[in-house]
Protein backbone atom coordinates (compact mmCIF):
# COMPACT_ATOMS: atom_id res chain seq x y z
CA UNK A 1 0.00 0.00 0.00
CA UNK A 2 1.60 3.53 -1.31
CA UNK A 3 1.39 5.74 1.43
CA UNK A 4 0.62 9.20 -0.04
CA UNK A 5 1.65 12.90 0.99
CA UNK A 6 -0.71 15.83 0.43
CA UNK A 7 0.63 18.99 -0.99
CA UNK A 8 -1.03 22.48 -0.52
CA UNK A 9 -0.75 25.93 -1.23
CA UNK A 10 -3.54 28.84 -0.51
CA UNK A 11 -3.88 32.16 -2.42
CA UNK A 12 -6.02 33.64 -0.41
CA UNK A 13 -7.71 36.72 -1.80
CA UNK A 14 -8.88 39.79 1.49
CA UNK A 15 -11.25 42.35 0.49
CA UNK A 16 -9.29 45.16 1.97
CA UNK A 17 -11.82 47.67 4.31
CA UNK A 18 -11.15 51.02 2.62
CA UNK A 19 -13.92 52.88 2.46
CA UNK A 20 -13.46 54.00 -1.82
CA UNK A 21 -12.35 51.73 -4.29
CA UNK A 22 -8.42 51.21 -4.86
CA UNK A 23 -8.01 53.17 -7.75
CA UNK A 24 -11.37 55.60 -8.23
CA UNK A 25 -13.70 57.47 -5.22
CA UNK A 26 -16.80 54.87 -5.80
CA UNK A 27 -17.70 53.67 -2.59
CA UNK A 28 -17.03 49.85 -1.29
CA UNK A 29 -19.92 49.53 0.76
CA UNK A 30 -21.72 46.04 0.44
CA UNK A 31 -25.13 45.33 -0.48
CA UNK A 32 -25.85 48.59 -2.38
CA UNK A 33 -28.46 48.60 -5.18
CA UNK A 34 -26.68 46.87 -8.33
CA UNK A 35 -24.22 49.33 -10.69
CA UNK A 36 -24.82 52.42 -7.92
CA UNK A 37 -21.24 52.28 -7.11
CA UNK A 38 -19.55 51.41 -10.40
CA UNK A 39 -18.09 54.76 -11.46
CA UNK A 40 -16.56 56.05 -14.87
CA UNK A 41 -13.20 54.26 -13.54
CA UNK A 42 -14.46 51.11 -12.26
CA UNK A 43 -16.12 50.69 -15.37
CA UNK A 44 -12.99 51.85 -17.70
CA UNK A 45 -14.61 54.22 -19.76
CA UNK A 46 -12.52 56.08 -21.95
CA UNK A 47 -10.37 59.09 -21.32
CA UNK A 48 -10.57 57.96 -17.28
CA UNK A 49 -7.23 57.67 -15.11
CA UNK A 50 -6.82 55.79 -11.66
CA UNK A 51 -5.94 57.03 -8.47
CA UNK A 52 -4.10 54.94 -6.17
CA UNK A 53 -6.50 54.45 -2.74
CA UNK A 54 -3.44 55.84 -0.17
CA UNK A 55 -5.36 53.49 2.65
CA UNK A 56 -4.98 50.07 0.39
CA UNK A 57 -1.16 50.43 0.47
CA UNK A 58 -1.16 51.48 4.73
CA UNK A 59 -3.26 48.33 4.47
CA UNK A 60 -1.34 46.37 2.67
CA UNK A 61 2.14 47.42 4.49
CA UNK A 62 0.97 46.78 7.74
CA UNK A 63 -0.27 42.85 6.59
CA UNK A 64 3.57 42.70 5.36
CA UNK A 65 4.51 44.05 8.96
CA UNK A 66 2.22 41.70 10.67
CA UNK A 67 4.06 38.46 9.10
CA UNK A 68 7.61 39.91 9.17
CA UNK A 69 7.90 40.43 5.33
CA UNK A 70 9.61 42.79 3.59
CA UNK A 71 8.45 45.49 2.12
CA UNK A 72 10.32 46.70 -1.06
CA UNK A 73 10.84 50.35 -1.65
CA UNK A 74 9.43 50.30 -5.01
CA UNK A 75 6.49 48.18 -6.26
CA UNK A 76 4.34 47.87 -9.70
CA UNK A 77 1.40 47.69 -10.85
CA UNK A 78 0.55 45.36 -13.95
CA UNK A 79 -2.18 44.43 -16.54
CA UNK A 80 -3.13 41.09 -16.33
CA UNK A 81 -5.49 40.58 -19.47
CA UNK A 82 -8.29 38.09 -20.17
CA UNK A 83 -11.92 38.86 -21.23
CA UNK A 84 -14.66 38.21 -19.18
CA UNK A 85 -18.47 40.63 -19.16
CA UNK A 86 -17.45 40.95 -14.98
CA UNK A 87 -13.95 42.62 -15.81
CA UNK A 88 -15.26 45.69 -17.72
CA UNK A 89 -11.39 46.88 -18.76
CA UNK A 90 -10.77 43.14 -20.00
CA UNK A 91 -7.68 43.47 -17.77
CA UNK A 92 -7.60 43.05 -14.30
CA UNK A 93 -5.08 46.09 -12.47
CA UNK A 94 -2.19 44.01 -10.35
CA UNK A 95 1.19 43.55 -9.53
CA UNK A 96 3.08 40.32 -10.18
CA UNK A 97 7.13 41.17 -10.92
CA UNK A 98 7.34 43.47 -8.00
CA UNK A 99 4.36 42.96 -5.45
CA UNK A 100 3.96 45.83 -2.35
CA UNK A 101 4.78 42.56 0.37
CA UNK A 102 7.98 40.19 -0.09
CA UNK A 103 8.29 37.02 1.15
CA UNK A 104 7.38 36.70 5.10
CA UNK A 105 5.80 34.04 7.43
CA UNK A 106 2.82 32.83 9.39
CA UNK A 107 2.72 30.97 12.51
CA UNK A 108 -0.07 28.47 12.47
CA UNK A 109 -1.54 26.32 15.87
CA UNK A 110 -3.27 23.15 15.18
CA UNK A 111 -5.86 21.91 17.23
CA UNK A 112 -3.30 19.81 19.46
CA UNK A 113 -1.50 22.99 20.46
CA UNK A 114 1.85 22.17 18.02
CA UNK A 115 3.19 25.07 16.30
CA UNK A 116 4.43 25.37 12.84
CA UNK A 117 5.80 28.40 10.20
CA UNK A 118 4.00 28.53 6.98
CA UNK A 119 5.59 30.86 4.66
CA UNK A 120 4.31 33.39 2.45
CA UNK A 121 5.21 33.94 -1.37
CA UNK A 122 4.60 37.47 -1.32
CA UNK A 123 1.41 39.33 -1.35
CA UNK A 124 0.11 42.06 -3.75
CA UNK A 125 -2.61 44.67 -4.38
CA UNK A 126 -4.79 44.17 -6.87
CA UNK A 127 -8.49 45.15 -7.81
CA UNK A 128 -11.81 42.87 -7.56
CA UNK A 129 -14.23 42.04 -10.48
CA UNK A 130 -17.94 42.36 -10.56
CA UNK A 131 -20.33 39.90 -10.35
CA UNK A 132 -21.99 37.63 -12.91
CA UNK A 133 -25.69 36.75 -12.17
CA UNK A 134 -26.67 33.17 -13.70
CA UNK A 135 -30.31 33.57 -12.99
CA UNK A 136 -31.95 34.07 -16.32
CA UNK A 137 -32.64 37.51 -17.79
CA UNK A 138 -34.09 36.13 -20.93
CA UNK A 139 -31.43 34.39 -21.39
CA UNK A 140 -29.19 36.53 -20.82
CA UNK A 141 -26.21 37.03 -17.73
CA UNK A 142 -27.15 40.04 -15.38
CA UNK A 143 -23.50 41.65 -14.27
CA UNK A 144 -23.28 43.85 -11.09
CA UNK A 145 -20.07 45.89 -11.25
CA UNK A 146 -20.59 47.30 -7.49
CA UNK A 147 -17.97 45.38 -7.02
CA UNK A 148 -15.29 45.95 -10.01
CA UNK A 149 -12.60 48.09 -8.02
CA UNK A 150 -12.88 47.07 -4.43
CA UNK A 151 -9.17 46.49 -2.84
CA UNK A 152 -8.13 42.85 -2.73
CA UNK A 153 -4.68 42.00 -1.19
CA UNK A 154 -3.91 38.37 -2.58
CA UNK A 155 -2.02 36.35 -0.03
CA UNK A 156 0.10 33.94 -1.87
CA UNK A 157 1.54 31.12 -0.02
CA UNK A 158 4.44 28.66 -0.31
CA UNK A 159 3.45 25.05 -1.15
CA UNK A 160 4.18 24.69 2.79
CA UNK A 161 0.58 22.97 3.86
CA UNK A 162 0.79 19.05 4.58
CA UNK A 163 -3.40 18.16 5.42
CA UNK A 164 -6.84 20.21 5.33
CA UNK A 165 -6.18 21.18 8.56
CA UNK A 166 -3.00 22.66 8.39
CA UNK A 167 -4.86 24.53 5.47
CA UNK A 168 -7.42 25.78 7.56
CA UNK A 169 -4.96 26.53 10.28
CA UNK A 170 -3.47 28.91 7.93
CA UNK A 171 -6.40 30.46 6.90
CA UNK A 172 -7.63 30.89 10.53
CA UNK A 173 -3.98 32.70 11.17
CA UNK A 174 -4.25 34.78 8.50
CA UNK A 175 -8.17 35.69 9.19
CA UNK A 176 -7.17 37.15 12.91
CA UNK A 177 -4.15 39.08 12.08
CA UNK A 178 -6.36 41.03 9.02
CA UNK A 179 -8.86 41.46 11.50
CA UNK A 180 -7.06 42.19 14.76
CA UNK A 181 -5.28 45.03 12.35
CA UNK A 182 -8.53 45.84 11.26
CA UNK A 183 -7.90 46.08 7.22
CA UNK A 184 -10.59 43.42 6.63
CA UNK A 185 -14.09 42.73 7.72
CA UNK A 186 -12.79 38.77 7.24
CA UNK A 187 -16.84 38.13 6.45
CA UNK A 188 -16.28 34.97 4.90
CA UNK A 189 -20.07 34.56 3.74
CA UNK A 190 -19.70 38.18 2.24
CA UNK A 191 -16.96 36.87 0.64
CA UNK A 192 -14.20 39.49 2.43
CA UNK A 193 -12.12 36.24 2.51
CA UNK A 194 -11.50 34.16 -0.94
CA UNK A 195 -9.45 31.61 -1.45
CA UNK A 196 -7.95 29.67 -4.19
CA UNK A 197 -6.50 26.05 -3.49
CA UNK A 198 -3.80 24.64 -4.88
CA UNK A 199 -3.39 20.64 -4.45
CA UNK A 200 -1.31 17.79 -5.06
CA UNK A 201 -0.06 14.60 -3.80
CA UNK A 202 3.32 12.64 -3.97
CA UNK A 203 4.09 9.31 -3.03
CA UNK A 204 5.72 9.96 0.61
CA UNK A 205 9.35 10.75 0.55
CA UNK A 206 9.43 11.91 -2.92
CA UNK A 207 11.32 15.19 -3.20
CA UNK A 208 9.77 16.36 -6.60
CA UNK A 209 5.94 18.15 -6.44
CA UNK A 210 2.88 16.27 -8.13
CA UNK A 211 1.11 17.47 -10.64
CA UNK A 212 -1.09 20.49 -8.83
CA UNK A 213 -5.15 21.20 -9.42
CA UNK A 214 -6.12 24.13 -8.70
CA UNK A 215 -9.56 24.74 -6.72
CA UNK A 216 -11.24 28.13 -6.99
CA UNK A 217 -13.25 30.01 -4.82
CA UNK A 218 -13.68 28.16 -1.37
CA UNK A 219 -15.68 30.69 0.86
CA UNK A 220 -15.21 28.97 4.29
CA UNK A 221 -13.29 27.33 6.63
CA UNK A 222 -14.97 24.49 6.46
CA UNK A 223 -15.49 24.13 2.40
CA UNK A 224 -11.77 24.40 2.46
CA UNK A 225 -11.27 21.46 4.76
CA UNK A 226 -14.56 19.27 2.70
CA UNK A 227 -13.03 20.70 -0.78
CA UNK A 228 -8.83 19.08 0.04
CA UNK A 229 -10.54 16.21 1.34
CA UNK A 230 -12.38 15.41 -2.07
CA UNK A 231 -9.55 16.41 -4.21
CA UNK A 232 -7.05 14.39 -2.38
CA UNK A 233 -8.60 11.22 -2.81
CA UNK A 234 -9.51 11.90 -6.20
CA UNK A 235 -6.25 12.42 -7.07
CA UNK A 236 -4.75 9.59 -5.37
CA UNK A 237 -7.70 7.47 -6.42
CA UNK A 238 -6.87 8.26 -9.96
CA UNK A 239 -2.98 7.73 -9.96
CA UNK A 240 -3.74 4.30 -8.13
CA UNK A 241 -5.83 3.52 -11.11
CA UNK A 242 -2.97 4.06 -13.52
CA UNK A 243 -4.17 7.62 -14.75
CA UNK A 244 -2.61 11.13 -14.60
CA UNK A 245 -3.23 14.07 -12.50
CA UNK A 246 -4.00 17.38 -15.26
CA UNK A 247 -2.95 20.66 -14.39
CA UNK A 248 -6.46 22.25 -14.21
CA UNK A 249 -8.56 24.58 -12.66
CA UNK A 250 -11.42 23.00 -10.59
CA UNK A 251 -14.22 24.44 -8.95
CA UNK A 252 -15.81 23.31 -5.48
CA UNK A 253 -19.91 22.47 -5.63
CA UNK A 254 -20.79 22.67 -1.46
CA UNK A 255 -23.94 21.17 -2.81
CA UNK A 256 -22.58 18.20 -3.80
CA UNK A 257 -19.24 17.88 -1.73
CA UNK A 258 -17.16 17.85 -4.68
CA UNK A 259 -15.12 19.32 -7.21
CA UNK A 260 -15.37 19.64 -11.05
CA UNK A 261 -13.06 20.61 -14.18
CA UNK A 262 -13.38 23.91 -14.97
CA UNK A 263 -10.79 24.61 -18.31
CA UNK A 264 -7.31 23.69 -18.78
CA UNK A 265 -5.09 26.08 -17.30
CA UNK A 266 -2.63 26.42 -20.74
CA UNK A 267 -6.10 27.78 -22.74
CA UNK A 268 -7.32 30.23 -19.88
CA UNK A 269 -3.64 30.89 -18.20
CA UNK A 270 -1.79 33.84 -21.27
CA UNK A 271 -2.86 37.00 -19.11
CA UNK A 272 -0.04 38.65 -20.88
CA UNK A 273 0.57 40.64 -17.72
CA UNK A 274 2.66 44.28 -19.07
CA UNK A 275 3.64 47.39 -16.50
CA UNK A 276 0.11 49.29 -16.27
CA UNK A 277 0.78 53.01 -17.98
CA UNK A 278 -1.54 54.66 -16.40
CA UNK A 279 0.03 54.00 -12.91
CA UNK A 280 3.79 55.01 -11.89
CA UNK A 281 6.28 53.03 -9.71
CA UNK A 282 4.92 53.19 -5.79
CA UNK A 283 7.84 54.06 -3.72
CA UNK A 284 8.01 53.24 0.14
CA UNK A 285 10.73 55.12 2.13
CA UNK A 286 11.79 53.57 5.49
CA UNK A 287 9.91 56.48 7.27
CA UNK A 288 6.84 55.40 5.97
CA UNK A 289 7.04 52.29 6.63
CA UNK A 290 8.37 52.92 10.09
CA UNK A 291 5.17 54.79 10.16
CA UNK A 292 2.90 52.43 9.62
CA UNK A 293 4.78 49.88 12.17
CA UNK A 294 3.88 52.57 14.78
CA UNK A 295 0.33 52.61 14.16
CA UNK A 296 -0.50 49.14 14.36
CA UNK A 297 -2.35 47.41 17.27
CA UNK A 298 -1.12 44.29 19.01
CA UNK A 299 -1.25 41.03 17.12
CA UNK A 300 -2.55 37.78 18.23
CA UNK A 301 0.68 36.21 18.65
CA UNK A 302 1.22 39.39 20.92
CA UNK A 303 -1.83 38.87 22.85
CA UNK A 304 -1.44 35.20 23.20
CA UNK A 305 2.12 35.80 25.18
CA UNK A 306 1.09 38.86 27.43
CA UNK A 307 -2.71 36.73 27.84
CA UNK A 308 -0.16 33.99 29.41
CA UNK A 309 2.65 35.41 30.97
CA UNK A 310 1.13 38.70 32.55
CA UNK A 311 -2.17 37.45 32.91
CA UNK A 312 -1.18 33.65 34.00
CA UNK A 313 -3.77 31.83 31.72
CA UNK A 314 -2.91 28.71 30.31
CA UNK A 315 -1.57 28.96 26.86
CA UNK A 316 -5.22 26.82 25.76
CA UNK A 317 -6.94 29.37 27.30
CA UNK A 318 -4.72 31.61 26.25
CA UNK A 319 -4.79 30.89 22.95
CA UNK A 320 -8.67 30.76 22.31
CA UNK A 321 -9.14 34.31 24.26
CA UNK A 322 -6.57 35.45 21.57
CA UNK A 323 -7.98 33.82 18.22
CA UNK A 324 -9.84 36.82 17.20
CA UNK A 325 -9.97 39.90 17.85
CA UNK A 326 -13.67 40.31 18.91
CA UNK A 327 -12.93 37.41 21.60
CA UNK A 328 -10.16 39.17 22.46
CA UNK A 329 -11.71 42.34 23.55
CA UNK A 330 -14.95 41.09 25.12
CA UNK A 331 -12.44 38.97 27.39
CA UNK A 332 -10.68 42.01 28.52
CA UNK A 333 -13.74 43.73 29.13
CA UNK A 334 -14.69 41.27 31.15
CA UNK A 335 -11.92 41.11 32.74
CA UNK A 336 -11.64 44.85 33.78
CA UNK A 337 -15.42 44.95 34.84
CA UNK A 338 -14.46 41.68 37.14
CA UNK A 339 -10.97 42.52 38.15
CA UNK A 340 -10.35 38.29 38.10
CA UNK A 341 -8.64 37.21 34.54
CA UNK A 342 -8.61 33.42 35.23
CA UNK A 343 -12.52 33.89 36.45
CA UNK A 344 -13.17 36.35 32.94
CA UNK A 345 -11.51 33.48 31.02
CA UNK A 346 -14.00 30.65 32.61
CA UNK A 347 -16.64 32.51 31.68
CA UNK A 348 -15.96 33.70 28.77
CA UNK A 349 -15.27 30.36 27.24
CA UNK A 350 -17.71 28.21 29.29
CA UNK A 351 -20.95 29.71 29.64
CA UNK A 352 -21.20 32.55 27.27
CA UNK A 353 -19.18 30.39 24.62
CA UNK A 354 -21.95 27.35 25.42
CA UNK A 355 -24.76 29.67 24.64
CA UNK A 356 -23.16 31.76 21.45
CA UNK A 357 -22.67 28.37 19.88
CA UNK A 358 -26.06 26.96 20.54
CA UNK A 359 -27.98 30.23 19.10
CA UNK A 360 -25.25 30.07 16.32
CA UNK A 361 -23.93 33.68 17.11
CA UNK A 362 -20.67 35.62 16.83
CA UNK A 363 -19.35 37.29 20.33
CA UNK A 364 -20.08 40.37 19.14
CA UNK A 365 -23.97 39.79 18.43
CA UNK A 366 -24.08 38.59 22.47
CA UNK A 367 -27.36 39.70 24.24
CA UNK A 368 -25.21 39.64 27.43
CA UNK A 369 -22.15 42.55 27.24
CA UNK A 370 -19.03 42.57 28.79
CA UNK A 371 -20.12 45.01 31.28
CA UNK A 372 -22.87 42.86 32.31
CA UNK A 373 -20.62 39.67 32.80
CA UNK A 374 -18.11 41.63 34.44
CA UNK A 375 -20.84 42.61 36.96
CA UNK A 376 -21.84 39.00 37.40
CA UNK A 377 -18.55 37.45 37.90
CA UNK A 378 -17.91 40.01 40.96
CA UNK A 379 -21.34 39.13 42.80
CA UNK A 380 -20.07 35.45 42.75
CA UNK A 381 -16.48 36.49 43.95
CA UNK A 382 -17.74 38.25 46.73
CA UNK A 383 -19.64 35.28 47.83
CA UNK A 384 -22.85 37.06 47.18
CA UNK A 385 -24.26 34.22 45.10
CA UNK A 386 -23.70 30.85 44.82
CA UNK A 387 -21.70 29.38 41.36
CA UNK A 388 -25.46 27.13 41.04
CA UNK A 389 -27.53 31.15 41.34
CA UNK A 390 -24.98 32.48 38.96
CA UNK A 391 -26.12 30.31 36.01
CA UNK A 392 -29.58 31.42 36.56
CA UNK A 393 -28.59 34.60 36.53
CA UNK A 394 -26.25 34.11 33.08
CA UNK A 395 -29.65 33.11 31.57
CA UNK A 396 -31.51 35.87 32.52
CA UNK A 397 -29.15 38.56 31.51
CA UNK A 398 -29.24 36.26 28.46
CA UNK A 399 -32.82 36.37 28.24
CA UNK A 400 -32.51 40.46 28.73
CA UNK A 401 -34.62 40.08 32.19
CA UNK A 402 -32.57 42.72 33.21
CA UNK A 403 -29.80 45.11 32.60
CA UNK A 404 -27.60 44.17 35.37
CA UNK A 405 -26.81 41.00 37.59
CA UNK A 406 -27.70 43.17 40.66
CA UNK A 407 -31.15 43.92 39.41
CA UNK A 408 -31.50 40.22 38.87
CA UNK A 409 -30.54 38.68 42.07
CA UNK A 410 -32.35 41.62 43.90
CA UNK A 411 -35.85 40.09 41.97
CA UNK A 412 -35.35 36.44 42.71
CA UNK A 413 -33.89 36.75 46.01
CA UNK A 414 -31.05 34.94 44.67
CA UNK A 415 -28.64 36.51 47.62
CA UNK A 416 -26.71 33.79 49.55
CA UNK A 417 -27.51 32.99 52.50
CA UNK A 418 -24.38 32.93 54.76
CA UNK A 419 -25.56 33.95 57.87
CA UNK A 420 -24.82 30.82 60.17
CA UNK A 421 -28.06 30.75 62.27
CA UNK A 422 -30.29 31.00 59.61
CA UNK A 423 -28.91 27.92 57.76
CA UNK A 424 -28.66 25.85 61.25
CA UNK A 425 -32.78 26.64 61.45
CA UNK A 426 -33.57 24.95 58.11
CA UNK A 427 -30.83 22.07 58.79
CA UNK A 428 -32.52 21.57 62.14
CA UNK A 429 -36.04 21.38 60.12
CA UNK A 430 -34.87 18.93 57.59
CA UNK A 431 -33.18 17.14 60.13
CA UNK A 432 -36.67 16.78 61.99
CA UNK A 433 -38.86 16.63 58.57
CA UNK A 434 -36.27 13.03 57.73
CA UNK A 435 -36.42 10.80 60.78
CA UNK A 436 -35.79 7.47 58.63
CA UNK A 437 -33.40 9.34 56.48
CA UNK A 438 -31.23 10.24 59.53
CA UNK A 439 -31.49 7.16 61.40
CA UNK A 440 -29.79 5.11 58.44
CA UNK A 441 -27.15 7.91 57.99
CA UNK A 442 -26.40 7.50 61.51
CA UNK A 443 -25.83 3.38 60.71
CA UNK A 444 -23.99 3.75 58.56
CA UNK A 445 -20.50 3.65 57.68
CA UNK A 446 -18.09 7.16 57.10
CA UNK A 447 -17.61 5.78 53.13
CA UNK A 448 -21.45 5.92 52.23
CA UNK A 449 -22.67 8.79 54.75
CA UNK A 450 -20.02 10.43 52.43
CA UNK A 451 -22.79 9.92 49.88
CA UNK A 452 -25.65 9.62 51.56
CA UNK A 453 -25.17 13.74 53.22
CA UNK A 454 -25.62 14.27 49.39
CA UNK A 455 -29.39 14.23 50.14
CA UNK A 456 -29.85 16.33 53.28
CA UNK A 457 -27.80 19.45 51.52
CA UNK A 458 -30.41 18.76 48.40
CA UNK A 459 -33.26 19.29 50.88
CA UNK A 460 -31.53 22.59 52.87
CA UNK A 461 -31.17 23.88 49.34
CA UNK A 462 -34.89 23.41 48.66
CA UNK A 463 -35.92 24.41 51.75
CA UNK A 464 -33.23 27.82 50.81
CA UNK A 465 -34.51 28.32 47.33
CA UNK A 466 -30.98 27.52 46.28
CA UNK A 467 -29.82 30.55 48.76
CA UNK A 468 -27.73 28.83 50.99
CA UNK A 469 -24.13 28.65 50.79
CA UNK A 470 -23.14 25.25 49.55
CA UNK A 471 -20.09 24.92 51.51
CA UNK A 472 -21.43 25.84 54.21
CA UNK A 473 -24.78 23.75 54.50
CA UNK A 474 -22.43 20.97 53.89
CA UNK A 475 -20.16 21.63 56.58
CA UNK A 476 -23.42 22.67 59.43
CA UNK A 477 -24.84 19.31 58.16
CA UNK A 478 -21.84 17.29 58.90
CA UNK A 479 -21.56 18.54 62.56
CA UNK A 480 -25.15 18.16 63.57
CA UNK A 481 -25.62 14.65 61.80
CA UNK A 482 -22.48 13.28 63.46
CA UNK A 483 -23.22 14.82 66.51
CA UNK A 484 -25.64 12.29 68.06
CA UNK B 1 12.52 35.30 -33.95
CA UNK B 2 10.48 34.15 -37.06
CA UNK B 3 6.56 33.92 -35.93
CA UNK B 4 4.40 31.82 -37.76
CA UNK B 5 0.68 31.98 -39.15
CA UNK B 6 -0.25 30.11 -35.95
CA UNK B 7 1.06 32.27 -33.64
CA UNK B 8 -0.87 35.29 -34.83
CA UNK B 9 -4.28 33.41 -34.76
CA UNK B 10 -3.46 32.80 -31.16
CA UNK B 11 -2.43 36.79 -30.44
CA UNK B 12 -5.57 37.58 -32.58
CA UNK B 13 -7.66 34.98 -30.64
CA UNK B 14 -6.50 36.52 -27.06
CA UNK B 15 -7.17 39.92 -28.09
CA UNK B 16 -10.53 38.94 -29.50
CA UNK B 17 -9.64 40.65 -32.82
CA UNK B 18 -11.38 39.02 -35.76
CA UNK B 19 -8.72 38.28 -38.37
CA UNK B 20 -9.50 36.22 -41.71
CA UNK B 21 -6.66 33.98 -43.33
CA UNK B 22 -5.31 36.39 -45.30
CA UNK B 23 -4.59 39.28 -42.87
CA UNK B 24 -3.04 36.75 -40.73
CA UNK B 25 -0.58 36.25 -43.44
CA UNK B 26 0.21 39.94 -44.19
CA UNK B 27 0.79 40.10 -40.60
CA UNK B 28 3.05 37.18 -39.95
CA UNK B 29 5.48 39.90 -42.23
CA UNK B 30 4.80 42.82 -40.32
CA UNK B 31 4.94 41.36 -36.66
CA UNK B 32 8.14 39.59 -37.86
CA UNK B 33 9.83 42.47 -39.26
CA UNK B 34 8.98 44.05 -35.63
CA UNK B 35 10.24 40.95 -33.71
CA UNK B 36 13.76 41.58 -36.02
CA UNK B 37 14.15 44.95 -34.61
CA UNK B 38 13.48 43.70 -30.83
CA UNK B 39 16.11 40.90 -32.01
CA UNK B 40 18.59 44.42 -32.31
CA UNK B 41 17.71 45.78 -29.01
CA UNK B 42 18.42 42.45 -27.43
CA UNK B 43 21.53 42.54 -28.50
CA UNK B 44 22.45 45.21 -26.28
CA UNK B 45 24.05 44.71 -23.02
CA UNK B 46 21.69 45.54 -20.37
CA UNK B 47 23.70 43.99 -17.43
CA UNK B 48 22.83 45.86 -13.96
CA UNK B 49 20.29 48.21 -15.47
CA UNK B 50 17.08 48.20 -13.58
CA UNK B 51 14.17 47.76 -16.01
CA UNK B 52 12.04 50.49 -16.63
CA UNK B 53 8.45 50.67 -15.59
CA UNK B 54 7.68 53.46 -16.85
CA UNK B 55 9.08 56.49 -19.10
CA UNK B 56 8.06 59.24 -16.56
CA UNK B 57 10.87 59.60 -13.77
CA UNK B 58 7.94 60.23 -11.02
CA UNK B 59 6.55 58.06 -8.64
CA UNK B 60 2.84 57.17 -7.88
CA UNK B 61 0.55 59.88 -6.09
CA UNK B 62 -2.02 58.95 -3.35
CA UNK B 63 -5.48 59.77 -3.37
CA UNK B 64 -7.20 59.62 -0.30
CA UNK B 65 -9.54 57.22 0.90
CA UNK B 66 -12.68 59.35 0.47
CA UNK B 67 -15.96 58.60 -1.54
CA UNK B 68 -16.15 60.90 -4.09
CA UNK B 69 -17.99 59.41 -6.71
CA UNK B 70 -21.80 59.23 -6.59
CA UNK B 71 -24.73 56.65 -8.45
CA UNK B 72 -24.34 57.66 -12.36
CA UNK B 73 -26.28 54.67 -12.95
CA UNK B 74 -29.01 55.93 -15.31
CA UNK B 75 -26.15 57.66 -17.41
CA UNK B 76 -23.49 55.47 -17.69
CA UNK B 77 -26.38 52.75 -18.46
CA UNK B 78 -27.79 54.35 -21.36
CA UNK B 79 -25.27 53.45 -23.66
CA UNK B 80 -25.57 50.08 -22.99
CA UNK B 81 -27.67 47.32 -25.27
CA UNK B 82 -29.54 45.74 -22.55
CA UNK B 83 -30.41 46.69 -19.02
CA UNK B 84 -32.54 45.26 -16.32
CA UNK B 85 -33.31 45.64 -12.67
CA UNK B 86 -30.14 48.08 -12.75
CA UNK B 87 -27.94 45.16 -14.08
CA UNK B 88 -25.98 45.39 -17.23
CA UNK B 89 -26.92 42.18 -19.38
CA UNK B 90 -24.70 40.12 -21.28
CA UNK B 91 -24.86 37.53 -23.60
CA UNK B 92 -25.24 34.66 -21.70
CA UNK B 93 -21.94 33.42 -19.75
CA UNK B 94 -21.52 29.29 -19.44
CA UNK B 95 -19.34 28.24 -16.91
Amino acid sequence: MMQWETVIGLEVHVQLATQSKIFSGASTAFGADPNTQACAVDLGMPGVLPVLNENAVAMAVKFGLAIDAEIPETSLFERKNYFYPDLPKGYQTSQMAQPIVGTGNVEITLDDGTTRTIRVHHAHLEEDAGKSLHEDYHGMTGIDLNRAGTPLLEIVSEPDMRSAKEAVAYIKALHAIVTYLGISDGNMAEGSMRCDVNVSVRPKGQAAFGTRAEIKNVNSFRFVEKAIAFEVERQIELIEDGGEVIQETRLFDPERDETRGMRTKEEANDYRYFPCPDLLPVTLDSAYVDHQRALMPELPSEKRQRFENQLGLSAYDAGVLASSRAMAEYFEAVKEACGNAKQAANWVQGELSANLNRENLEIGDSPVTAEQLGGLIQRVMDDTISGKAAKQVFQALWDGEADSADAIIDARGLKQVTDTGAIEGMIDQVIADSPVQVAQYREADEAKRGKMIGYFVGQVMKASRGTANPQQVNSLLKQKLDQA
Amino acid sequence: MAIEHADVLRAAHLARVGLSDDEATGYVDDLSRILEMVDQLQAVDTQGITPLAHPLDATQRLRPDEVTEHSQRERFQACAPATEDGLYLVPRVVE
